[in-house]
């Protein structure tokens, strides 16, 4: 048995310590927003912040993360967590959305530790997150517009 | 869910009458259901307020959701807050794509139909709404109908100065009979939301959330997660299995073998994918195809030069025309099988029963899928319930005639005995490997100028294989034996070219290929756009100059053309090491030219800009169409730069995101300015018409940069471009 924090509330799972957290996530605890892709850290849907790092869940065995935080989509939340996916949705980001949860959570952890970043920190923090609709052109605006409207330093 | 299992059942009782109520493009809008919900085949207004619209189509990024929903709403008159989309029931006949058969008998979204198909259709649902709440309005109020006005979810008559919203009148509504006259839809200046800029898409805030259900994301107490053992050559079958280690991993209930493979069905996918690894399979190799991609090429080169070939264009004397002709230009161009590779990889959910079988998947392809369900269950269509959800990306993919992956997970279910719901997922390597690609292509161009630097003569032989030849689909889509799949959007066919003989062989390969993103015109559109400039050079002439004299029976492109000159500043002088390429192309019945300029760096190709234009009729929901664009000059881009499928003694090399490396941010074009042609003439598609002109124009770019044109895909590690790093 390991006990997880997800989301900020300890969650109890009886799996095989070597499955990726990915699995964990979607099957055992039905967390369905972390998405599988690739399942070899090579296209960023499975993204979820890992003691607020950006982190690849789908080659991630669950038994090296019990009692560290984890926050998915689903729980993730404060200020710069608002201005990302306001200025997602205001932009009209999305197309078929698989990605945007990842990208959501890669543009989050790029602009705490990043306020104002330039088209080429754009391209390093999220040229791990592949979206196969290419709405990279609206996630770099998007990214842009959400900074304008946040503190020079970030919470 | 709000609605009721009994509404829900009303609703598919009233939504497949046939021929009550009011007829329009073949399709019958039932009656309103009574309660307090008022219920009709495109839409549902609740007491809450909230009018849903019941999409036909299905969403897979496009925006169908956000369009058909813009349709409804602006004869409706609602407020755009107030919309909510969903997918369609599958079955009823109001759900059929009208552009691929007007009975309604097929439900379909691919082909860029949507929008197209249901313009009438979706407004004509909305204005009989519209009028069923007005006469409620009008019988409670005991004032004439005429007097009433409805503007923006708002249902007023300004003599009494009474007021109510749609869903205080819903309950009303619903329990009037449908108007037998057909309802009068707006003219164009009366629209509010068609057209209208700031709209946000329905799925905006879900997506943005983690909270859209996808196919894959299905789940039912009991559920077991199979994938399946697929052969390592296309068209080996199973010979035997050993599943003794893989029964013994933690967590796999069940090995069983199906038409397509073997299946591990386990508690969670981990333990299924562990339990196909432990697999030792033997596989009968018999009728494999057991070819390489350079097997391949030479065998296509060597059909490229045989009479083996059907007439796809022929026109005027071709022949002697390029005897005449003072220029020729002969050209060979090769293109990679390509995967469709949706981010959300393949997936289906089934629940079986003796005398039901009801699947959850993304699908582009209900009608067929049902069939396909049915054929393997030994049921009727009728009792196979298939819930549409959203894809997380497709590109075709999911509008299989052959139901590929909807067939596997019914099949594994049966061969279980439907003792548990069972949700077969593909892997990315399953994805790239299991083929469906569009097809490897190879085109041997001849053509002629005269003396005045005029187009006078094409030979084309395109040799790839067919897509629907020998499916249902080949009744639409198969004429004189020619595919129009694999062969349609030549310069035949684009240009006014007087003398043409566009040829066309099939050649029998293993490997099997489907639509990808705009289908034929990916690789048409390049030979003839790469040709086009290669002509212009070889006689001395602009591009630009030269198309458009080809063109002057064409007003449509010609005005394409003429903005995406002028918005890319075409003509305009350039830095040095900039290069600027133009390609246009019509497809779905939409016409798009774009202008790429590109640099090496170091090297490598880097593409700064990309001006696009196009014409698509009614420009519905103009962000969505700017964001369609730059997707798709994102998806060709990624294509051309990297993309191909190869096989090495017929299995296939690329195994996931390493070896097929799609588009990623830094690729992506700093800058893409998309410019709508206005028009008031019906909308056509543009959720593929965008891809097309992009590797063209890319490759263009590249001609004017290096003066060496380009005449193989994908870019990188391409002979054809030695300055350009291989991976």
């Amino acid at each position: 048995m390991l006990t997880l924090n997800i989301n900020d509330r300890p969650v109890d799972v009886d799996v095989d310590p070597a499955m990726p957290l990915l699995w964990v996530l979607r099957d055992v605890l039905g967390l369905t927003g972390t998405k599988y892709g690739c399942g070899a850290a090579l296209c960023g849907a499975c993204t979820v912040q890992l003691n607020g790092q950006a982190t690849r869940s789908c080659v991630l065995p669950v038994s090296a993360v019990a009692g560290q935080r984890i926050t998915t989509i689903e729980g993730l939340t404060g200020p710069v967590a608002l201005a990302v996916q306001n200025a997602w949705i205001q932009g009209n980001v999305v197309q078929c959305g698989y990605c945007q949860g990842g990208q959501v959570l890669a543009a989050v952890t790029l602009l705490t530790a990043n306020p104002r970043p330039t088209d080429a920190d754009i391209d390093a923090a999220m040229g791990g997150n592949v979206c196969r609709c290419a709405t990279y052109y609206r996630i770099r605006a998007a990214l842009h517009a959400a900074a304008r409207t946040l503190p020079e330093a970030s919470a | 869910m709000k609605r009721s299992t009994t509404s829900r059942r009303e609703f598919l009782r009233l939504t497949t009458l046939g021929g009550a109520g009011l007829a329009l493009g073949g399709v019958a809008f039932g009656a309103a259901e009574g309660g307090a919900i008022f219920t009709m085949p495109f839409l549902r207004i609740d007491p809450d307020n909230t009018v849903t619209v019941f999409s036909k189509h299905a969403e897979m990024g496009q925006g169908v959701w956000t369009g058909l929903s813009t349709l409804v709403a602006d004869e409706l008159d609602a407020d755009w807050s107030q919309i909510r989309a969903e997918s369609s029931p599958t079955g009823p006949l109001a759900y059929g794509n009208l552009a691929w058969d007007p009975s309604g008998r097929l439900q379909a979204t691919g082909g860029s139909t949507s929008i197209f198909n249901s313009w009438l259709q979706l407004r004509a649902a909305g204005a009989t709404a519209r009028a069923m709440l007005v006469s409620a309005a009008a019988a409670r109020w005991v004032v004439p109908p005429a007097e009433i006005t409805v503007t923006a979810g708002v249902v007023a008559h300004a003599a009494s100065g009474r007021r109510a919203t749609f869903g205080e009148l819903a309950g009303a509504a619903g329990r009037l009979p449908v108007p037998d006259a057909v309802v009068t839809l707006k003219a164009a200046h009366a629209f509010t939301l068609i057209g209208r800029e700031g709209l946000p898409r329905l799925d905006g805030p879900a997506k943005t959330r983690g909270r859209e259900p996808y196919g894959i994301d299905q789940r039912l107490p009991g559920l077991k997660i199979a994938v399946l053992a697929r052969p390592p050559r296309f068209g080996s079958t199973l010979k035997s299995v050993d599943a003794s280690a893989a029964k013994a991993i933690k967590g796999v209930v069940d090995v069983v073998a199906i038409d397509r493979g073997v299946a591990v069905l386990a508690d969670n996918t981990w333990a299924a994918l562990r339990g196909r690894d432990a697999l030792r399979i033997e596989w009968d190799e018999t009728a494999a195809e057991t070819r390489g991609s350079g097997a391949l090429l030479a065998e296509f080169r060597r059909l490229a030069r045989s009479d083996e070939a059907l007439d796809v264009v022929q026109r005027g004397a071709v022949d002697a025309a390029l005897a005449a002709a003072t220029t020729r230009v002969e050209a060979e161009f090769e293109f990679p099988y390509l995967a469709h590779a949706p981010l959300e990889p393949l997936s289906a959910t089934c629940v079986l029963s003796a005398d039901r079988c009801e699947i959850w998947a993304g699908s582009q392809l209900q009608s067929g899928d049902v069939l396909n369900a049915a054929a393997v269950t030994g049921l009727r269509p009728d009792q196979i319930l298939l819930h549409t959800l959203a894809s997380g990306g497709s590109f075709g993919r999911r509008a299989n005639p052959a139901s590929d992956f909807i067939r596997e997970t019914v099949a594994t279910a049966k061969a279980t005995g439907g003792r548990y719901p069972v949700k077969l997922i593909w892997t990315r390597e399953d994805d790239l490997q299991g083929g469906m690609y569009r097809p490897m292509n190879l085109h041997r161009i001849e053509a002629g100028l005269d003396d005045r630097g005029q187009l006078t003569a094409l030979r084309q032989r395109i040799v790839g294989q067919a897509i629907t030849l020998g499916t249902p689909f080949a009744a639409l889509t198969v004429k004189n034996g020619v595919d129009v799949m694999a062969t349609g959007g030549s310069a035949a066919e684009q240009y006014a070219i007087p003398n043409c003989h566009v040829t066309w062989t099939n050649p029998q390969v293993g490997v099997p290929v489907l639509w990808w993103r705009s289908i034929e015109h990916t690789h048409m559109a390049f030979s003839k756009e790469v040709l086009m400039d290669e002509l212009a050079k070889s006689t001395g002439q602009d591009p630009l100059a030269f198309r458009l004299a080809l063109l002057k029976d064409n007003p449509r492109a010609t005005a394409v053309l003429t903005l995406v000159a002028a918005k890319s500043g075409w003509g305009m002088p350039l830095p040095a090491g900039v290069g600027r390429g133009l390609a246009l192309q019509e497809s779905s019945g939409t016409v798009v030219a774009q202008v790429a300029e590109v640099r090496l760096v170091d090297g490598a190709l880097r593409v700064d800009r990309v001006t696009c234009a196009l014409d698509c009729g009614v420009a519905v929901n103009p962000d969505v169409i700017r964001a369609q664009m730059e997707g798709s000059i994102g998806f060709g881009l990624g294509a051309a730069l990297r993309n191909e499928i190869t096989l090495t003694d017929g299995r296939v090399d690329q195994r996931n995101f390493d070896s097929y490396p799609p588009l990623r941010m830094p690729d992506m074009p700093q800058r893409i300015d998309v410019h709508i042609v206005p028009s008031t003439n019906p909308p056509t598609g543009v959720g593929e018409p965008g891809v097309p002109p992009i590797a063209p124009a890319v490759a263009n770019a590249l001609f004017a940069l290096t003066g060496k044109p380009v005449r193989k895909l994908p870019l990188q590690g391409n002979g054809d471009m030695p300055n350009f790093p291989s991976a």
